[in-house]
Protein backbone atom coordinates (compact mmCIF):
# COMPACT_ATOMS: atom_id res chain seq x y z
CA UNK A 1 0.00 0.00 0.00
CA UNK A 2 3.04 2.31 0.86
CA UNK A 3 4.27 2.24 -2.56
CA UNK A 4 1.13 2.39 -4.08
CA UNK A 5 0.18 5.75 -2.49
CA UNK A 6 3.34 7.15 -3.52
CA UNK A 7 2.90 6.12 -6.98
CA UNK A 8 -0.41 7.71 -6.46
CA UNK A 9 0.77 10.65 -4.98
CA UNK A 10 2.72 11.29 -7.90
CA UNK A 11 -0.05 10.29 -10.32
CA UNK A 12 -2.30 13.23 -8.55
CA UNK A 13 0.45 16.09 -8.73
CA UNK A 14 1.33 15.21 -11.95
CA UNK A 15 -2.35 14.38 -13.71
CA UNK A 16 -3.34 17.93 -12.93
CA UNK A 17 -5.97 16.62 -10.67
CA UNK A 18 -8.53 19.80 -10.39
CA UNK A 19 -9.70 18.67 -6.86
CA UNK A 20 -6.22 17.77 -5.42
CA UNK A 21 -4.75 21.31 -7.14
CA UNK A 22 -7.99 23.31 -5.37
CA UNK A 23 -7.10 21.76 -1.92
CA UNK A 24 -3.52 22.53 -2.65
CA UNK A 25 -4.08 25.95 -3.68
CA UNK A 26 -6.20 26.27 -0.84
CA UNK A 27 -3.82 24.66 1.34
CA UNK A 28 -1.08 27.43 0.33
CA UNK A 29 -3.38 30.72 0.36
CA UNK A 30 -4.54 30.08 3.72
CA UNK A 31 -1.20 29.25 4.80
CA UNK A 32 0.69 31.84 3.01
CA UNK A 33 -2.03 34.57 4.63
CA UNK A 34 -1.59 32.71 8.43
CA UNK A 35 2.23 32.61 8.61
CA UNK A 36 2.93 36.42 7.07
CA UNK A 37 0.60 37.92 9.61
CA UNK A 38 1.34 35.97 12.25
CA UNK A 39 4.80 36.24 11.43
CA UNK A 40 5.20 40.06 10.86
CA UNK A 41 3.25 40.40 14.33
CA UNK A 42 5.65 37.94 15.94
CA UNK A 43 8.72 39.21 15.15
CA UNK A 44 7.81 42.70 16.60
CA UNK A 45 6.14 41.14 19.59
CA UNK A 46 9.19 39.44 20.27
CA UNK A 47 11.75 42.70 19.60
CA UNK A 48 9.79 43.95 21.90
CA UNK A 49 10.07 42.07 24.53
CA UNK A 50 13.45 41.47 24.32
CA UNK A 51 14.15 45.27 24.52
CA UNK A 52 12.03 45.11 27.68
CA UNK A 53 13.48 45.09 31.74
CA UNK A 54 14.55 41.52 32.22
CA UNK A 55 11.94 40.88 34.91
CA UNK A 56 9.14 41.57 32.08
CA UNK A 57 10.97 39.68 29.66
CA UNK A 58 10.89 36.56 31.83
CA UNK A 59 7.16 36.73 33.11
CA UNK A 60 6.39 36.92 29.28
CA UNK A 61 8.41 34.42 27.73
CA UNK A 62 7.46 32.00 30.01
CA UNK A 63 4.24 33.04 29.19
CA UNK A 64 4.67 32.67 25.57
CA UNK A 65 6.14 28.98 26.75
CA UNK A 66 2.58 27.94 28.04
CA UNK A 67 0.80 28.66 25.35
CA UNK A 68 2.60 26.52 22.85
CA UNK A 69 0.83 23.46 24.77
CA UNK A 70 -2.40 25.31 23.76
CA UNK A 71 -4.53 22.63 21.43
CA UNK A 72 -5.64 23.06 18.13
CA UNK A 73 -9.23 22.49 19.08
CA UNK A 74 -9.53 24.25 21.90
CA UNK A 75 -8.48 27.98 19.67
CA UNK A 76 -10.94 26.23 17.37
CA UNK A 77 -13.32 26.51 19.73
CA UNK A 78 -12.47 29.63 21.24
CA UNK A 79 -12.94 31.35 17.75
CA UNK A 80 -15.95 29.55 16.72
CA UNK A 81 -17.46 31.12 19.80
CA UNK A 82 -16.31 34.39 18.66
CA UNK A 83 -17.50 34.14 14.65
CA UNK A 84 -20.51 32.00 15.19
CA UNK A 85 -23.41 33.73 14.01
CA UNK A 86 -25.03 34.22 17.45
CA UNK A 87 -21.70 34.97 18.90
CA UNK A 88 -20.34 38.69 19.03
CA UNK A 89 -18.48 38.46 15.86
CA UNK A 90 -21.63 36.78 13.82
CA UNK A 91 -22.33 39.91 11.64
CA UNK A 92 -19.15 39.22 9.93
CA UNK A 93 -20.13 36.05 8.69
CA UNK A 94 -16.68 34.43 9.00
CA UNK A 95 -17.58 30.67 9.93
CA UNK A 96 -16.62 28.19 7.35
CA UNK A 97 -14.70 30.70 5.14
CA UNK A 98 -11.17 30.42 4.78
CA UNK A 99 -10.75 33.97 6.57
CA UNK A 100 -12.37 32.02 9.92
CA UNK A 101 -9.16 29.71 9.55
CA UNK A 102 -6.53 32.39 9.21
CA UNK A 103 -7.99 33.68 12.35
CA UNK A 104 -7.37 30.28 13.98
CA UNK A 105 -4.31 29.93 12.41
CA UNK A 106 -2.38 32.99 13.52
CA UNK A 107 -3.40 33.02 17.15
CA UNK A 108 -2.06 28.99 16.80
CA UNK A 109 1.56 30.63 15.45
CA UNK A 110 1.91 33.29 17.55
CA UNK A 111 2.88 31.97 20.33
CA UNK A 112 5.46 29.46 18.50
CA UNK A 113 6.92 32.18 16.68
CA UNK A 114 7.34 34.49 19.40
CA UNK A 115 8.77 32.19 21.93
CA UNK A 116 11.40 30.69 19.23
CA UNK A 117 12.47 34.65 18.22
CA UNK A 118 12.77 34.70 21.83
CA UNK A 119 14.89 31.96 22.70
CA UNK A 120 17.33 32.46 19.81
CA UNK A 121 17.47 36.31 20.89
CA UNK A 122 18.36 35.53 24.43
CA UNK A 123 21.93 34.45 22.48
CA UNK A 124 22.26 37.82 20.88
CA UNK A 125 25.55 39.85 21.05
CA UNK A 126 24.92 42.03 24.33
CA UNK A 127 27.62 44.04 22.30
CA UNK A 128 25.06 45.06 19.60
CA UNK A 129 22.88 46.80 21.88
CA UNK A 130 25.29 48.89 23.71
CA UNK A 131 26.61 50.21 20.49
CA UNK A 132 23.90 51.15 19.21
CA UNK A 133 22.64 52.52 22.15
CA UNK A 134 26.08 54.34 22.60
CA UNK A 135 25.50 55.37 18.17
CA UNK A 136 22.39 57.01 19.69
CA UNK A 137 19.81 54.37 18.28
CA UNK A 138 16.36 54.85 18.74
CA UNK A 139 14.07 52.33 20.35
CA UNK A 140 12.85 51.59 16.30
CA UNK A 141 15.78 51.48 15.30
CA UNK A 142 17.44 49.22 17.75
CA UNK A 143 14.34 47.16 16.64
CA UNK A 144 15.03 47.06 13.14
CA UNK A 145 18.73 45.83 13.99
CA UNK A 146 17.65 43.34 16.11
CA UNK A 147 15.88 41.67 13.27
CA UNK A 148 18.28 42.17 10.62
CA UNK A 149 21.09 40.60 13.05
CA UNK A 150 18.91 37.54 13.37
CA UNK A 151 17.25 37.09 10.19
CA UNK A 152 18.31 33.40 9.71
CA UNK A 153 16.89 32.67 13.27
CA UNK A 154 13.72 34.49 12.32
CA UNK A 155 13.57 32.34 9.31
CA UNK A 156 13.76 29.30 11.13
CA UNK A 157 10.96 30.14 13.69
CA UNK A 158 8.36 31.49 10.70
CA UNK A 159 8.99 27.97 9.15
CA UNK A 160 8.84 26.35 12.28
CA UNK A 161 5.27 27.91 12.37
CA UNK A 162 4.88 27.38 9.33
CA UNK A 163 5.09 23.92 9.60
CA UNK A 164 2.85 23.84 12.83
CA UNK A 165 0.03 25.50 10.66
CA UNK A 166 0.45 23.62 7.56
CA UNK A 167 0.35 20.14 9.85
CA UNK A 168 -2.50 21.58 12.02
CA UNK A 169 -5.86 20.08 11.87
CA UNK A 170 -8.51 20.88 14.10
CA UNK A 171 -8.79 24.64 13.56
CA UNK A 172 -9.38 24.09 9.69
CA UNK A 173 -12.09 20.98 10.74
CA UNK A 174 -13.95 23.43 12.94
CA UNK A 175 -13.96 26.50 11.61
CA UNK A 176 -13.36 25.82 7.91
CA UNK A 177 -16.01 23.19 7.78
CA UNK A 178 -13.69 21.03 5.15
CA UNK A 179 -15.93 22.66 2.67
CA UNK A 180 -15.38 21.38 -1.13
CA UNK A 181 -13.49 23.70 -3.43
CA UNK A 182 -13.40 26.22 -0.36
CA UNK A 183 -12.59 25.59 2.57
CA UNK A 184 -11.21 21.55 2.00
CA UNK A 185 -7.33 21.79 2.83
CA UNK A 186 -5.12 18.81 2.67
CA UNK A 187 -5.10 17.83 6.26
CA UNK A 188 -9.00 18.03 6.28
CA UNK A 189 -8.85 16.09 2.96
CA UNK A 190 -6.92 13.41 4.92
CA UNK A 191 -9.11 13.25 7.76
CA UNK A 192 -11.73 12.79 5.40
CA UNK A 193 -10.61 10.31 2.98
CA UNK A 194 -9.34 8.41 6.05
CA UNK A 195 -12.70 8.60 6.96
CA UNK A 196 -13.66 7.11 3.96
CA UNK A 197 -11.71 4.03 4.18
CA UNK A 198 -9.19 5.47 0.86
CA UNK A 199 -6.47 5.02 2.78
CA UNK A 200 -4.52 5.31 -0.44
CA UNK A 201 -5.19 8.74 -1.18
CA UNK A 202 -5.04 10.12 2.28
CA UNK A 203 -1.55 8.68 2.45
CA UNK A 204 -0.95 10.48 -1.52
CA UNK A 205 -2.28 13.83 0.16
CA UNK A 206 0.36 13.29 2.66
CA UNK A 207 3.07 13.09 0.67
CA UNK A 208 1.89 15.89 -1.19
CA UNK A 209 2.09 17.85 2.20
CA UNK A 210 5.88 16.58 3.13
CA UNK A 211 6.82 17.26 -0.89
CA UNK A 212 5.38 20.98 0.04
CA UNK A 213 6.80 21.73 3.62
CA UNK A 214 10.33 20.54 1.65
CA UNK A 215 10.36 22.88 -1.33
CA UNK A 216 9.11 25.96 0.42
CA UNK A 217 11.93 25.32 3.19
CA UNK A 218 14.53 24.92 1.20
CA UNK A 219 13.74 27.60 -1.09
CA UNK A 220 13.56 29.88 1.79
CA UNK A 221 16.66 29.01 3.08
CA UNK A 222 18.15 29.48 -0.79
CA UNK A 223 16.39 32.77 -0.76
CA UNK A 224 17.49 34.60 2.39
CA UNK A 225 20.94 32.75 2.99
CA UNK A 226 22.67 33.41 -0.33
CA UNK A 227 22.89 37.09 -0.20
CA UNK A 228 24.41 36.99 -4.23
CA UNK A 229 21.29 35.23 -5.45
CA UNK A 230 21.49 36.13 -8.93
CA UNK A 231 17.87 35.89 -9.99
CA UNK A 232 16.22 37.17 -7.58
CA UNK A 233 18.41 40.80 -8.18
CA UNK A 234 17.57 40.75 -11.70
CA UNK A 235 14.42 40.77 -10.88
CA UNK A 236 14.53 43.13 -8.61
CA UNK A 237 16.53 45.04 -10.68
CA UNK A 238 14.06 44.91 -13.39
CA UNK A 239 11.09 45.80 -11.35
CA UNK A 240 13.12 48.90 -10.08
CA UNK A 241 13.85 49.88 -13.68
CA UNK A 242 10.87 49.83 -15.25
CA UNK A 243 9.21 51.74 -11.95
CA UNK A 244 12.17 54.22 -12.89
CA UNK A 245 11.15 54.36 -16.32
CA UNK A 246 7.27 54.65 -15.71
CA UNK A 247 7.81 57.62 -13.30
CA UNK A 248 10.45 59.68 -16.11
CA UNK A 249 7.65 59.27 -18.61
CA UNK A 250 5.16 60.02 -16.28
CA UNK A 251 7.06 63.30 -15.64
CA UNK A 252 7.46 63.94 -18.94
CA UNK A 253 4.24 64.09 -19.95
CA UNK A 254 2.76 66.09 -17.08
CA UNK B 1 18.57 55.09 10.34
CA UNK B 2 19.08 51.72 9.80
CA UNK B 3 18.26 50.87 6.26
CA UNK B 4 16.51 47.71 5.82
CA UNK B 5 18.20 45.45 2.79
CA UNK B 6 16.00 46.13 -0.26
CA UNK B 7 15.48 41.98 -0.41
CA UNK B 8 13.66 42.07 2.62
CA UNK B 9 11.83 45.59 1.49
CA UNK B 10 10.96 43.94 -1.28
CA UNK B 11 9.28 40.48 -0.12
CA UNK B 12 7.38 42.68 2.90
CA UNK B 13 5.65 44.63 0.31
CA UNK B 14 5.30 41.34 -2.18
CA UNK B 15 3.50 39.53 1.13
CA UNK B 16 1.37 42.34 1.79
CA UNK B 17 -0.01 42.86 -1.67
CA UNK B 18 -0.58 39.01 -1.78
CA UNK B 19 -2.78 39.55 1.25
CA UNK B 20 -4.75 42.14 -0.13
CA UNK B 21 -4.72 40.55 -3.92
CA UNK B 22 -6.50 37.58 -2.39
CA UNK B 23 -9.34 39.25 -0.09
CA UNK B 24 -11.51 39.12 -3.10
CA UNK B 25 -11.58 35.44 -2.67
CA UNK B 26 -12.74 35.28 0.87
CA UNK B 27 -15.69 37.18 0.05
CA UNK B 28 -19.07 36.48 -1.92
CA UNK B 29 -22.26 35.16 -1.36
CA UNK B 30 -23.26 31.55 -0.29
CA UNK B 31 -25.86 29.25 0.55
CA UNK B 32 -24.29 27.21 3.96
CA UNK B 33 -25.91 23.62 4.46
CA UNK B 34 -25.00 21.46 6.83
CA UNK B 35 -25.68 17.96 6.20
CA UNK B 36 -24.51 14.10 7.61
CA UNK B 37 -21.59 12.21 7.06
CA UNK B 38 -24.15 9.69 4.92
CA UNK B 39 -25.17 12.05 2.41
CA UNK B 40 -21.82 13.80 1.52
CA UNK B 41 -19.70 10.86 1.80
CA UNK B 42 -21.93 8.66 -0.45
CA UNK B 43 -21.15 11.06 -3.34
CA UNK B 44 -25.14 11.90 -3.38
CA UNK B 45 -25.24 15.59 -2.57
CA UNK B 46 -22.28 16.14 -5.46
CA UNK B 47 -25.05 14.94 -7.63
CA UNK B 48 -27.77 17.25 -6.31
CA UNK B 49 -25.69 20.56 -5.98
CA UNK B 50 -23.88 20.78 -8.77
CA UNK B 51 -26.85 20.97 -11.31
CA UNK B 52 -28.67 23.26 -8.73
CA UNK B 53 -25.29 25.10 -9.04
CA UNK B 54 -25.08 25.49 -12.41
CA UNK B 55 -28.95 26.66 -12.65
CA UNK B 56 -29.41 29.90 -10.06
CA UNK B 57 -25.58 30.32 -9.80
CA UNK B 58 -25.50 29.87 -5.80
CA UNK B 59 -22.50 28.07 -4.26
CA UNK B 60 -23.54 25.82 -1.83
CA UNK B 61 -21.16 25.31 0.89
CA UNK B 62 -21.42 21.52 2.41
CA UNK B 63 -20.61 20.95 6.29
CA UNK B 64 -20.33 17.12 6.68
CA UNK B 65 -21.42 16.26 10.14
CA UNK B 66 -23.48 14.36 12.56
CA UNK B 67 -27.53 15.43 12.46
CA UNK B 68 -27.02 16.46 16.04
CA UNK B 69 -24.10 18.56 15.06
CA UNK B 70 -25.74 19.59 12.44
CA UNK B 71 -29.26 20.74 13.94
CA UNK B 72 -26.77 22.41 16.40
CA UNK B 73 -25.54 24.85 13.76
CA UNK B 74 -28.86 25.59 12.41
CA UNK B 75 -30.00 26.34 16.26
CA UNK B 76 -26.87 28.61 16.30
CA UNK B 77 -27.64 30.36 12.98
CA UNK B 78 -24.42 29.52 11.36
CA UNK B 79 -25.82 27.51 8.29
CA UNK B 80 -28.89 28.19 6.30
CA UNK B 81 -29.98 24.68 6.20
CA UNK B 82 -30.01 21.55 7.18
CA UNK B 83 -30.53 17.91 5.58
CA UNK B 84 -30.45 15.48 8.21
CA UNK B 85 -32.22 11.92 9.24
CA UNK B 86 -33.91 11.86 12.53
CA UNK B 87 -37.27 12.92 12.51
CA UNK B 88 -37.83 13.15 16.34
CA UNK B 89 -34.79 16.03 16.05
CA UNK B 90 -35.83 17.50 13.81
CA UNK B 91 -39.80 17.98 14.78
CA UNK B 92 -38.26 19.43 18.07
CA UNK B 93 -35.73 21.56 16.45
CA UNK B 94 -39.33 22.79 14.14
CA UNK B 95 -41.70 22.97 17.38
CA UNK B 96 -38.91 25.55 19.17
CA UNK B 97 -39.06 27.91 16.19
CA UNK B 98 -35.71 27.16 14.79
CA UNK B 99 -36.54 25.39 11.53
CA UNK B 100 -39.43 26.07 9.12
CA UNK B 101 -40.49 24.61 6.07
CA UNK B 102 -39.84 21.35 7.02
CA UNK B 103 -39.57 18.64 3.61
CA UNK B 104 -39.37 14.86 3.21
CA UNK B 105 -36.51 14.17 0.46
CA UNK B 106 -35.69 10.49 0.45
CA UNK B 107 -35.49 7.36 2.58
CA UNK B 108 -33.18 3.68 2.97
CA UNK B 109 -32.85 2.45 5.81
CA UNK B 110 -30.55 1.09 8.29
CA UNK B 111 -28.75 -2.29 8.85
CA UNK B 112 -26.41 -4.09 11.60
CA UNK B 113 -23.15 -5.24 10.24
CA UNK B 114 -21.29 -8.05 11.45
CA UNK B 115 -18.70 -10.42 10.65
CA UNK B 116 -19.53 -13.17 8.40
CA UNK B 117 -20.05 -16.14 10.94
CA UNK B 118 -22.52 -13.92 12.40
CA UNK B 119 -21.65 -14.90 16.23
CA UNK B 120 -24.18 -13.63 17.86
CA UNK B 121 -26.93 -15.73 15.60
CA UNK B 122 -28.77 -12.67 14.65
CA UNK B 123 -29.65 -12.97 10.94
CA UNK B 124 -33.02 -15.49 11.77
CA UNK B 125 -34.30 -12.42 14.82
CA UNK B 126 -37.69 -11.46 13.93
CA UNK B 127 -37.05 -7.40 14.49
CA UNK B 128 -34.44 -5.37 15.14
CA UNK B 129 -34.57 -5.18 18.82
CA UNK B 130 -34.67 -8.74 19.39
CA UNK B 131 -31.04 -8.89 17.41
CA UNK B 132 -29.84 -5.87 19.30
CA UNK B 133 -30.82 -7.83 22.33
CA UNK B 134 -28.95 -11.28 21.27
CA UNK B 135 -25.91 -8.89 20.74
CA UNK B 136 -26.31 -7.80 23.74
CA UNK B 137 -26.72 -11.23 25.95
CA UNK B 138 -23.51 -12.73 23.95
CA UNK B 139 -21.19 -9.88 24.56
CA UNK B 140 -20.40 -9.75 21.17
CA UNK B 141 -18.45 -6.23 20.67
CA UNK B 142 -20.84 -3.46 19.47
CA UNK B 143 -19.35 -0.86 17.58
CA UNK B 144 -21.41 2.16 18.33
CA UNK B 145 -20.68 6.17 16.81
CA UNK B 146 -21.53 8.23 20.15
CA UNK B 147 -21.55 11.18 18.10
CA UNK B 148 -25.51 12.10 18.45
CA UNK B 149 -25.62 11.56 14.43
CA UNK B 150 -28.89 10.48 12.83
CA UNK B 151 -27.51 7.02 12.87
CA UNK B 152 -26.58 7.05 16.79
CA UNK B 153 -30.28 8.34 17.92
CA UNK B 154 -31.45 5.33 16.08
CA UNK B 155 -29.45 3.13 17.97
CA UNK B 156 -29.54 4.96 21.40
CA UNK B 157 -33.86 4.41 20.52
CA UNK B 158 -33.33 0.63 20.01
CA UNK B 159 -31.27 -0.06 23.32
CA UNK B 160 -34.38 1.58 24.92
CA UNK B 161 -36.63 -0.60 23.34
CA UNK B 162 -34.60 -3.74 23.99
CA UNK B 163 -34.52 -2.50 27.66
CA UNK B 164 -30.84 -2.22 29.16
CA UNK B 165 -28.54 0.58 29.00
CA UNK B 166 -25.51 -0.51 26.96
CA UNK B 167 -22.09 -1.03 28.83
CA UNK B 168 -19.20 -3.23 29.63
CA UNK B 169 -16.10 -4.00 27.55
CA UNK B 170 -17.94 -5.18 24.34
CA UNK B 171 -19.98 -1.80 23.53
CA UNK B 172 -17.55 0.98 22.44
CA UNK B 173 -18.83 4.26 21.63
CA UNK B 174 -16.34 5.61 19.51
CA UNK B 175 -17.12 9.26 18.14
CA UNK B 176 -16.44 8.60 14.74
CA UNK B 177 -18.24 9.20 11.56
CA UNK B 178 -20.07 6.24 9.90
CA UNK B 179 -17.09 5.46 7.58
CA UNK B 180 -14.44 5.09 10.19
CA UNK B 181 -16.81 3.33 12.60
CA UNK B 182 -17.37 0.64 9.76
CA UNK B 183 -13.54 0.35 9.33
CA UNK B 184 -13.34 -0.28 13.37
CA UNK B 185 -16.30 -2.88 12.91
CA UNK B 186 -14.31 -4.74 10.60
CA UNK B 187 -11.03 -4.85 12.27
CA UNK B 188 -12.37 -5.47 15.31
CA UNK B 189 -14.87 -8.11 14.05
CA UNK B 190 -17.62 -6.45 15.91
CA UNK B 191 -21.48 -5.15 15.12
CA UNK B 192 -22.40 -2.00 14.51
CA UNK B 193 -25.69 0.02 13.45
CA UNK B 194 -24.76 1.52 9.83
CA UNK B 195 -27.42 2.73 7.35
CA UNK B 196 -27.39 1.20 3.81
CA UNK B 197 -26.09 4.05 2.06
CA UNK B 198 -22.82 4.16 3.15
CA UNK B 199 -22.07 0.56 3.55
CA UNK B 200 -22.81 0.10 -0.15
CA UNK B 201 -20.35 3.03 -1.04
CA UNK B 202 -17.51 1.25 1.37
CA UNK B 203 -18.64 -2.61 0.45
CA UNK B 204 -15.51 -3.39 -1.01
CA UNK B 205 -13.43 -1.78 1.19
CA UNK B 206 -13.93 -4.82 4.46
CA UNK B 207 -15.04 -8.23 4.72
CA UNK B 208 -18.76 -6.90 6.65
CA UNK B 209 -21.82 -8.42 6.17
CA UNK B 210 -25.73 -7.39 6.63
CA UNK B 211 -26.53 -9.70 9.26
CA UNK B 212 -30.03 -7.73 9.96
CA UNK B 213 -32.00 -6.11 7.76
CA UNK B 214 -35.50 -5.27 6.75
CA UNK B 215 -37.19 -4.68 9.95
CA UNK B 216 -39.78 -1.31 10.10
CA UNK B 217 -37.82 0.13 12.61
CA UNK B 218 -35.11 0.61 11.04
CA UNK B 219 -36.82 2.84 8.79
CA UNK B 220 -34.71 5.86 7.68
CA UNK B 221 -35.94 9.18 5.97
CA UNK B 222 -33.99 12.29 5.66
CA UNK B 223 -35.67 16.08 5.87
CA UNK B 224 -34.43 19.34 4.86
CA UNK B 225 -35.29 22.58 6.73
CA UNK B 226 -34.59 25.91 6.55
CA UNK B 227 -33.25 27.69 8.98
CA UNK B 228 -35.89 30.45 10.69
CA UNK B 229 -34.65 33.49 9.26
CA UNK B 230 -36.48 35.46 12.07
CA UNK B 231 -34.22 33.56 14.89
CA UNK B 232 -31.25 35.15 13.52
CA UNK B 233 -29.68 37.90 10.88
CA UNK B 234 -27.73 37.06 8.15
CA UNK B 235 -29.79 33.85 7.17
CA UNK B 236 -29.60 33.16 3.54
CA UNK B 237 -33.24 32.15 3.53
CA UNK B 238 -34.22 33.22 -0.27
CA UNK B 239 -31.93 30.77 -1.67
CA UNK B 240 -32.56 28.11 1.11
CA UNK B 241 -35.64 27.94 -0.35
CA UNK B 242 -34.80 27.72 -3.25
CA UNK B 243 -32.75 24.86 -2.59
CA UNK B 244 -35.54 22.94 -0.77
CA UNK B 245 -37.74 23.55 -4.32
CA UNK B 246 -35.04 22.05 -5.92
CA UNK B 247 -34.44 19.12 -4.18
CA UNK B 248 -38.04 18.20 -3.84
CA UNK B 249 -38.85 18.81 -7.85
CA UNK B 250 -38.96 15.85 -9.80
CA UNK B 251 -36.19 16.75 -11.80
CA UNK B 252 -33.97 16.30 -8.63
CA UNK B 253 -35.84 13.29 -7.47
CA UNK B 254 -34.77 11.51 -10.42
CA UNK B 255 -31.54 12.72 -9.82
CA UNK B 256 -31.77 10.98 -6.22
CA UNK B 257 -33.48 7.91 -7.86
CA UNK B 258 -31.01 7.13 -10.44
CA UNK B 259 -28.00 7.60 -8.06
CA UNK B 260 -25.75 3.72 -7.56
CA UNK B 261 -22.91 2.61 -6.74
CA UNK B 262 -21.82 -1.17 -7.56
CA UNK B 263 -24.84 -1.26 -9.29
CA UNK B 264 -27.08 -0.87 -6.10
CA UNK B 265 -29.77 2.38 -5.16
CA UNK B 266 -28.97 4.29 -2.75
CA UNK B 267 -31.50 6.71 -1.83
CA UNK B 268 -35.20 5.97 -2.34
CA UNK B 269 -37.30 9.74 -3.19
CA UNK B 270 -39.78 10.62 -1.28
CA UNK B 271 -41.79 13.17 -3.69
CA UNK B 272 -41.76 10.80 -6.66
CA UNK B 273 -42.52 7.18 -7.15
Amino acid sequence: MFIESIKKAFELLFTFDNEVYSIVLTTLNITAISVVIAGCFSILLAAFIDLMNPRFKKILTAFFNSLLAIPTVIIGLFVYMFISNSGPLGDFKLLFTPAAIVIGQIILAIPIITSFILAGLSKTDLLLHETLTTLGAKKIDRIKAIVMENRILILSAVLAGFGRIVSELGISMMLGGNIRWYTRTITTAIALETGKGEFALALALGFILIFLAMFINFSAYIVLKNDNLLIFDIILNKVRGKLNRDLREHDIYN
Amino acid sequence: MVRWPQKIRFLLVFCILSIFLSLPALAGERLRLATTTSTADSGILNEIIIPFEKKTGITVDVIAVGTGKALKLGELGDVDLVLVHSREAENEFVANGYGINRKDVMHNDFIILGPKNDPAEIKKSKNAIKAFKKIANNKITFISRGDESGTHIKEKQLWKKVGIIPAGSWYREVGQGMGSVILMTNDLNAYTLADRGTHIAMKNKVNLVICYEGDKSLYNPYGIIAVNPEKHKNINYRDAKSFINWIISPECQKIIKNFKKSGEQLFYPDTVK
